[in-house]
């Protein structure tokens, strides 16, 4: 600022041009009723939807409400651990906190039963042959390390089942 | 400008925590209420307006996922503001001026419990001077609390005047967290937290959630035996700096009232987001409010205050005791900032 | 029963930062300021001329401050106005720039000042966008790890070619190099060197996305009586439009979001716009990562389905082209992201004006600024033309 008047004695004092102000909150999250029931699935090595009253679809994760109705949804659905590449990216690039080996890929599964789908990483097969409209299952972690997360899954790979037809997922994908 | 009246509001049962529900679970039913209270489904609501602060749930973006409790499909018409609900409804009330839509669904709903709130709303404050000072809320109004009681106008018996009716009100409002018939002089006699302030001059740490449903004209006449009418809404800020103004009244405050026309009529009662004793007081004066003027009897924000839902509720409050007939003209207001830094006054009346 | 009141509204003034990575030599208020000041300049006002400040910014971590218009307040002149302060993730800049003209066009207020800006340098915006959501399922891969599998899609069912993205970007960053105020002047960029980028989420690569930029941008918006004052035309407002959409549905369409298109066909309506190619003379488009173009290019009716990348091929969004994108240089060559929407809006209205400098697009009457957020489901648009609308 060159228009700036200072007082003589601070004439060639040098300008602050930042300060650091470290700021640490702490917060307790409530994941709620509907991702309680999910993540205590999880534990159990089951993978827990939840099924709208009013449109029928089945949701999983769930959040406890149909985001298209606005109602609660409260059935709860047992979903097979298997599913359909809806699409995918692949990632080239290392991320705060991630300790994936680059290039891997993140991709979206849609769990048979299910009408959404998960992000989700698809591993155990070279990054350049992951498709749309493949077969995957999820693969968990050993029964001793299950825990109330979707890192209970560590990842999913390939069942070996016929790919599905992409055209047919238009909407998920 | 157009006759636009809030014709439906619905509130949480308050409470120190709520654990069992997310934001969405939290909210669902509140705005399903409202909308059911004013007989309306999403296709009738034009416009939708939020209001909900990142930093007290402690997520970017926390706003997004709560849109699902509303069920926006087909799109909506929607905007949210990083502020307390009461300024949603205002920008809803301002849509609504423009004559293309005639109902608006506005909510607001804030989660104290997840982190320490009196330290998180330090980070409210100047960034450079202020926040790295980490002062509390409650060391902030002791600053403006201390600052009345010495200019005369006010006694300390005031103050706990003030808590005790508050309180007492709060008895007959079943969604109230803080409710209970304490005398003024068993306050007094309770020792400071910081003072010059007691545990009683401040608002119990809330969760909770607030929709109100808005209408104009005759469809709001249509859709309520009695909609409580905007006569009157502004709202104004002031300069942050705690050095820059008189924390003993609200020049903001007298200015919004001003503009909202509130000294027109003769007024029933008002609804203040006063969070402190002292506030209620500055507002009350800033407001020109006599003592003929019944103040919060839904118990206010010392009776509960889920922040960025508190002022939202105040407006929702006074409109619904207008609806039922317990009044004509109601004062509402909402604060926000530190120190009543910014504030907002509705003039609500029946037919 | 609904039927509009609405009143005539226009932009007088427009005003923006110098875009760069870090804004080292403005505070927050300094740099909201440069903005601001600009903007009043630019209508030939003062402070005292304004009723009333909307101002906008994407999350408050960005900054690290909470609801950091309460201690600007004073940096922006609004000690006894009202202020208001809007945040619709992504889209906020246009979302903001919409409200700020409802309180003209609703006969509220007669001029009002709008503000949106971003220092992302203030912080860690990986940082803010990277905590961890709890509960959340893990995404692994950040916010183009999000949309690249949508691109993915978009690529499938069009069956555009795997350069389209590159011609985007090269275009978009030699746009830049006319525009004194983008962030990203690359003088020597070449279809090369952005084709021999990395590729980060594969089908996006590095020289495909947008960078993080420290920047404001800031308008004047007045009623009718207002808009001849200035020596500059007005740009007038002819069509204003928001939609949102839920995050993640069963069946959502997320190439072309049913929310977009929605909301497109509101704001031509308003505008009166039947042919929407011929009648556009030029568009600000938020695109974040450049497959958006063409993907945008369809969902706003520019292009039939699956084509739009067809128009990015041929030249046809070039400057010299028949419907030219983002002359400014877009989102690509300039992110300071709770600005970059309203950056849109204010370069829609500057081609109207004509005063866009080397990249104004010569005889441009009408333009369309474009804003998205969140997981694309937020939008925000504007119409913006010379002409008083009827």
């Amino acid at each position: 600022m060159s228009d700036l008047l200072l007082p003589p004695s601070l004439e060639g004092v040098e300008m602050v041009r930042s300060v650091r102000t470290p700021a640490h909150l702490d917060y307790s999250y409530t994941p709620g009723r509907a991702m309680s029931r999910f993540l205590t699935g999880l534990a159990e090595k089951k993978i827990r939807g939840q099924r709208c009253p009013s449109c029928g679809k089945v949701y999983v994760p769930p959040r406890g409400a149909c985001p298209t109705d606005g109602v609660p949804t409260e059935e709860e659905v047992e979903l097979p651990h298997t599913g359909t590449i809806t699409t995918f990216c692949i990632v080239n690039v290392s991320f705060y906190g991630q300790g994936m080996e680059i290039p891997y890929v993140s991709a979206l599964v849609l769990l048979d039963d299910s009408d959404i789908p998960l992000m989700h990483l698809v591993q155990e097969v070279p990054y350049d042959q992951v498709r749309t409209g493949m077969r995957v299952e999820a693969v968990w972690v050993s029964d001793d390390e299950l825990k109330p997360t979707l890192e209970s899954i560590k990842w999913f790979r390939p069942n070996g089942e016929p790919d599905r037809d992409a055209s047919t997922m238009r909407g998920n994908a | 400008m157009r006759d636009v009246a809030i014709i439906s509001f619905a509130q949480t049962k308050h409470a120190r925590a709520i654990t069992d529900a997310n934001e969405v679970e939290m909210l669902m039913p509140v705005v399903r209420e409202a909308l059911d209270g004013a007989g309306v489904g999403m296709d009738r609501v034009g416009f939708t307006c939020s209001g909900s602060t990142d930093y007290l749930s402690g997520q970017a973006f926390s706003f997004v996922m709560t849109l699902d409790a509303v069920g926006p499909w087909p799109p909506i018409a929607e905007s949210h503001v990083e502020m307390d609900g009461a300024w949603a409804l205002y920008e809803a009330w301002v849509k609504l001026q423009m004559g293309e839509v005639d109902v608006a669904l506005v909510y607001a709903y804030g989660k104290s419990s997840p982190g320490d709130v009196t330290e998180v709303l330090t980070r409210q404050l100047d960034p450079y001077f202020l926040a790295p000072l980490w002062p509390d809320t409650i060391s902030l109004a002791g600053l403006q609390t201390r600052a009345l009681l010495e200019t005369g106008r006010v006694r300390e018996a005031d103050l706990a005047e003030v808590a005790a009716r508050s309180r007492r009100d709060a008895l007959s409002n079943p969604y109230a967290l803080l409710a209970r018939d304490d005398s003024p002089d068993a306050l007094l006699a309770e020792p400071f937290i910081a003072e010059p302030m007691h545990k009683w001059d401040c608002p119990p740490i809330t969760d909770g959630a607030a929709a109100v449903v808005i209408a104009a004209g005759d469809v709001a006449r249509e859709l309520s035996s009695r909609p409580a009418w905007v006569r009157g809404i502004d709202h104004r800020i002031e300069s942050q700096g705690l050095g820059l103004r008189d924390l003993t009244t609200s020049a903001s405050t007298r200015l919004a009232g001003e503009k909202a026309g509130v000294a027109s009529a003769p007024v029933d009662f008002a609804e203040l987001h006063a969070p402190f004793t002292a506030q209620e007081l500055i507002l009350r004066e800033s407001l020109g409010l006599g003592d003929d003027v019944a103040i919060n009897p839904s118990g206010g924000a010392l009776a509960a205050n889920p922040v960025m839902a508190a002022g939202l509720i105040r407006l929702g409050e006074a409109a619904a005791r207008i609806t039922r007939g317990e009044g004509n003209r109601a004062v509402a207001h909402a604060t926000s900032g530190p120190l009543l830094q910014q504030n907002l006054v509705c003039v609500l009346e029946g037919e | 029963m609904a039927g509009s009141r609405k009143q005539r509204a226009a932009i007088v003034g427009i005003g923006q930062t110098k875009h760069m990575s870090t804004r080292g030599d403005v505070s927050i208020a300094g740099l909201i300021r440069e903005a601001a000041l600009r903007a009043l300049e630019d209508a030939e006002m003062t402070w005292a001329d304004i009723d009333a400040v909307v101002i906008g910014k994407a999350p408050d971590f960005f900054e690290g401050v909470m609801m950091p218009e309460l201690f600007l307040a004073d940096a922006l002149g609004c000690a006894g106005k009202p202020m208001l302060r809007v945040h619709t993730a992504g889209s906020v800049g246009g979302s903001t720039s919409i409200v700020a003209a409802s309180l003209v066009q609703a006969g509220i207020h007669e001029r009002v000042l709008t503000v949106a800006f971003e220092k992302q340098s203030e912080s860690e915006a990986m940082w803010a966008l990277s905590m961890p959501m709890p509960f959340a399922p893990p995404t692994h891969a950040g916010a183009g790890g999000y949309f690249a599998p949508h691109i993915r899609s978009y690529m499938r069912r069009s069956g555009a070619p795997d350069h389209i993205g590159v011609l985007v970007a090269l275009k978009d960053r030699l746009n830049a190099l006319k525009n004194p105020y983008a962030h990203l002047h690359e003088e020597d960029v070449t279809f090369e060197k952005i084709a021999d980028s990395v590729m980060l989420w594969d089908p996006i690569r590095y020289s495909e996305t947008c960078p993080s930029s420290d920047g404001a941008c800031a308008m004047v918006i007045t009623n009718e009586a207002g808009a001849s004052r200035g020596s500059l035309p007005p740009a007038w407002i002819h069509g204003a439009a928001m939609r949102s959409e839920p995050t993640m549905f069963a069946g959502r369409d997320v190439v072309s979001p049913r929310g977009s298109r929605e909301c497109a066909a509101d704001v031509f309506s308003q505008a009166g716009i039947v042919a929407r190619r011929r009648e556009i003379d030029v568009v600000e488009m938020y695109v974040p990562f450049s497959w958006y173009e063409p993907m945008w290019l369809e969902s706003l009716g520019f292009a039939d389905e699956g084509k739009g990348w067809t128009m990015v091929e041929d030249g046809s969004t070039q400057m010299d082209g028949d419907l030219p994108v983002n002359p400014s240089g877009g989102v690509l060559s300039t992110n300071p992201i709770g600005a970059s929407g309203m950056l849109r809006f204010a370069e829609a209205a500057m081609q109207v004006r004509g005063q866009a400098g080397e990249h104004q697009i010569d005889g441009a009457r009408t333009a369309l600024g474009h804003a998205y957020g969140g997981g694309a489901q937020f939008f925000a648009m504007w119409v913006v033309g010379a002409d008083k609308p009827a």
